[in-house]
């Protein structure tokens, strides 16, 4: 097994009363794009700016291959940072912004410049050298900010919600471009966001932060699929959640259990369930047509509602809209069905 | 009535501007503008000396009068002070702003604020008056080298010619200490208020970047705040440049540009030749304020 690129040895954050990370262990692989998943104040950035050394564990100990970083400050440690908000320098130009980490390691400057070049064409900004930060536009300043880090051949490259900012086609055609940059350099991505849309497409792994605590880490499959608690089944993808008795009398046993909306079949009240199927009778409550697809709300037997999520490949608005009111009888794999705990 | 004068007025939003705006114009144009007009219009005429008479027709021999070694001297003596007390202010202003700015907590903060700005509200003369009782022979400064049986230093100090004098309360370097407490707040604020403007994650970017805290000082703070520092210099370059006052409690014999037109245009008379040493400092500003464009200080006002 070789060394794991981060290590979090038992790494907690308190800032006065409030566990901003709490007892969190961690092993990021060498070249992965890792990313860590959570909404605002889970701790997510907390465990970055440690990575970074812009704050420090309160107690625990992190490890950069097998180094202890910990108490080390952000110059000496081999890691960059793509900020939040860029963080480009407003008087120098973009090329100065570039090869900002040379200048200081003092590089010669016509090797700083070969560099910067490289780093241009890397991030597919010819020609931009000379530019101020404020000319550029928000897409092409993430992507000096991503030059700026990249130049200094860090071990691992630090991504703070580095596309919160930017609209939704750039969004996505940036998530492209950051996988395909990272699998080109080969360097260990770690990226935090609270978008779990984002993560799920450009991630080898996941962490779903929670309250300062890891639920689970894990493949984007494994996190959708196999949720193992009811917080990351609702925060990745909308998922049902079905606890109690209404669980007991569908598998048998009272555990909750998630079932995500798309595996959910819609039947008529008397459709018979095949082998292997779970099944129960519901009466729809309401009927969103979205287009593409179409969501129901289900009133099921013994209370509470399930989201069912339907493609419509053949139905037209008009006859997903007059199921209100209907019952219907839904059925789903029982390995679709994940025991979440709780 | 009340309310078709609102409705008529909201359909002409040209006819508010004029309205607001009208009175302030007016009162730049013709007080603010048209005695600086005056001014210059002044400087333009000359003394008769027989008689004492300002004599109005259009002649340059009053500012030739400037180009005399004892004017030539007072503009040199007044611009060289105003740019050690700009220099001097700077030093000291900027670790305390900096403190202010980044370290302070926000109780502290307000602390240091009030501190900064209290002087300002108390009377100038009174300040500068204190500083004759601090600076003279038998004053507190005096008593302290006393005590550290220092005294031989100061008069060495006191020795020096050009800045020296018979006690620090009527020499150059007691002009000096006084010009550099009186505006250290104008200093102080811009430097302040440029540093908080400069986002903490720039900070943190240099620092990822690999640059130490030398570096970063150097390559981001400094260049970021500097346009603090050049606003904060216009204000003590020409508050030094125009007062009269601290040279008149403080100073020696030699004249600073504010004693000059003081004394011109009082008890000598001479109304164009003051009107002309006021030029002096004007022009000096406008090209002081030139170079600091360059240098982006108006950037980010």
């Amino acid at each position: 097994m070789t060394t794991p690129a981060i290590r979090f040895d038992k790494v907690s954050r308190h800032f006065g009363e409030v566990k901003a990370v709490d007892n969190a262990n961690l092993e990021i692989q060498d070249g992965e794009f890792f990313s860590m998943l959570g909404p605002s104040g889970s701790g997510k950035t907390t465990c970055l700016r440690m990575i970074a050394g812009f704050d420090r564990p309160t107690s625990g100990n992190i490890f950069l291959y097998g180094q202890n970083v910990s108490d080390l400050p952000p110059y000496k440690r081999d890691v960059n940072t793509v900020f939040q908000d860029y963080a480009l320098f407003p008087h120098m130009t973009i090329e100065e912004n570039i090869a900002y980490g040379l200048m200081v390691k003092g590089v010669s400057k016509t090797e700083r410049y070969r560099q910067v070049d490289e780093m241009l064409d890397l991030v597919r900004l010819p020609g931009f050298g000379y530019r101020k930060p404020s000319q550029l536009s928000g897409g092409q300043r993430q992507r000096v900010a991503l030059a700026r880090a990249l130049i200094n051949h860090p071990k691992v490259l630090l991504l703070d919600e580095p596309l919160g900012a930017l609209d939704l086609k750039l969004r996505q055609q940036m998530q492209v471009e950051l996988k395909a940059i990272q699998q080109r350099v080969g360097i260990t991505f770690i990226f935090v966001t609270h978008d779990q849309e984002e993560a799920l497409t450009m991630s080898d792994r996941i962490a779903v932060f929670n309250e300062g605590k890891i639920e689970q880490v894990g493949t984007p499959s494994e996190i959708y699929e196999r949720p193992v608690s009811p917080f990351v089944a609702g925060f990745v993808g909308t998922s049902n959640l079905i606890s109690g008795e209404v669980a007991k009398r569908i598998t048998g046993s009272d555990q909750t259990f998630s079932i995500r909306p798309e595996k959910i079949h819609l039947d008529s009240p008397n459709g018979r369930s095949e082998k292997d199927m779970l099944s129960i009778d519901g009466v729809v409550r309401d009927v969103v047509y979205l287009g593409l697809f179409t969501r129901y709300l289900v009133e099921i037997e013994g209370g509470g509602d399930l989201v069912v999520v339907v493609q419509n490949l053949k139905t037209t608005s008009m006859d997903v809209l007059s199921a209100r009111g209907q019952k219907v009888r839904l059925h789903w794999h029982k390995d679709h069905a994940s025991r979440v705990g709780g | 009535m009340l309310d078709r004068a609102s409705t008529y007025l909201y359909q002409r939003p040209k006819l508010i501007l004029a309205l607001l705006l009208g009175p302030p114009i007016i009162y730049m144009l013709v007080v603010y503008l048209g005695s600086l007009f005056a001014l210059l219009i002044n400087s333009f005429f000359y003394l008769e000396e027989f008689t004492g008479l300002v004599v109005r027709q259009f002649t340059l021999r009053t500012y030739l009068q400037l180009f005399s070694p004892t004017n030539l001297g007072i503009f040199g003596r007044t611009a060289g002070m105003a740019m050690a007390v700009t220099i001097a202010d700077a030093i000291i202003a900027f670790p305390l702003a900096y403190y202010i700015a980044r370290f302070a907590s926000p109780r502290m903060k307000t602390f240091l604020y009030i501190a900064v700005t209290l002087p300002l509200w108390s009377s100038y003369l009174v300040r500068v008056y204190a500083w004759k009782l601090i600076l003279a022979k038998e004053g507190i400064v005096s008593w302290v080298f006393n005590l550290f049986g220092l005294q031989p230093a100061l008069d060495w100090i006191l020795s020096i010619p050009g800045i020296g004098g018979s006690s620090l309360s009527l020499s150059p370097i007691g002009m000096f200490i006084a010009f550099c407490y009186i505006w250290l707040p104008y200093m102080i604020v811009p430097i302040q208020t440029a540093l908080e403007r400069v986002p903490k994650s720039l900070l943190e970017a240099s620092s990822d970047l690999g640059a130490n805290a030398a570096q970063t000082f150097r390559n981001v703070i400094l260049p970021l705040s500097f346009p603090g520092v050049v606003a904060g210099s216009i204000f003590t370059f020409s508050l030094t440049l125009g007062d009269f006052i601290v040279p008149q409690v403080l100073g020696n014999s030699r004249f600073f540009i504010g004693q000059a037109v003081y004394s011109y245009q009082g008890t000598a008379g001479n109304i164009p030749l003051a009107a002309a040493f006021t030029m002096g400092p004007i022009v000096i500003m406008v090209v002081y304020l030139l170079i600091a464009r360059k240098l982006g200080a108006f950037d980010a006002l």
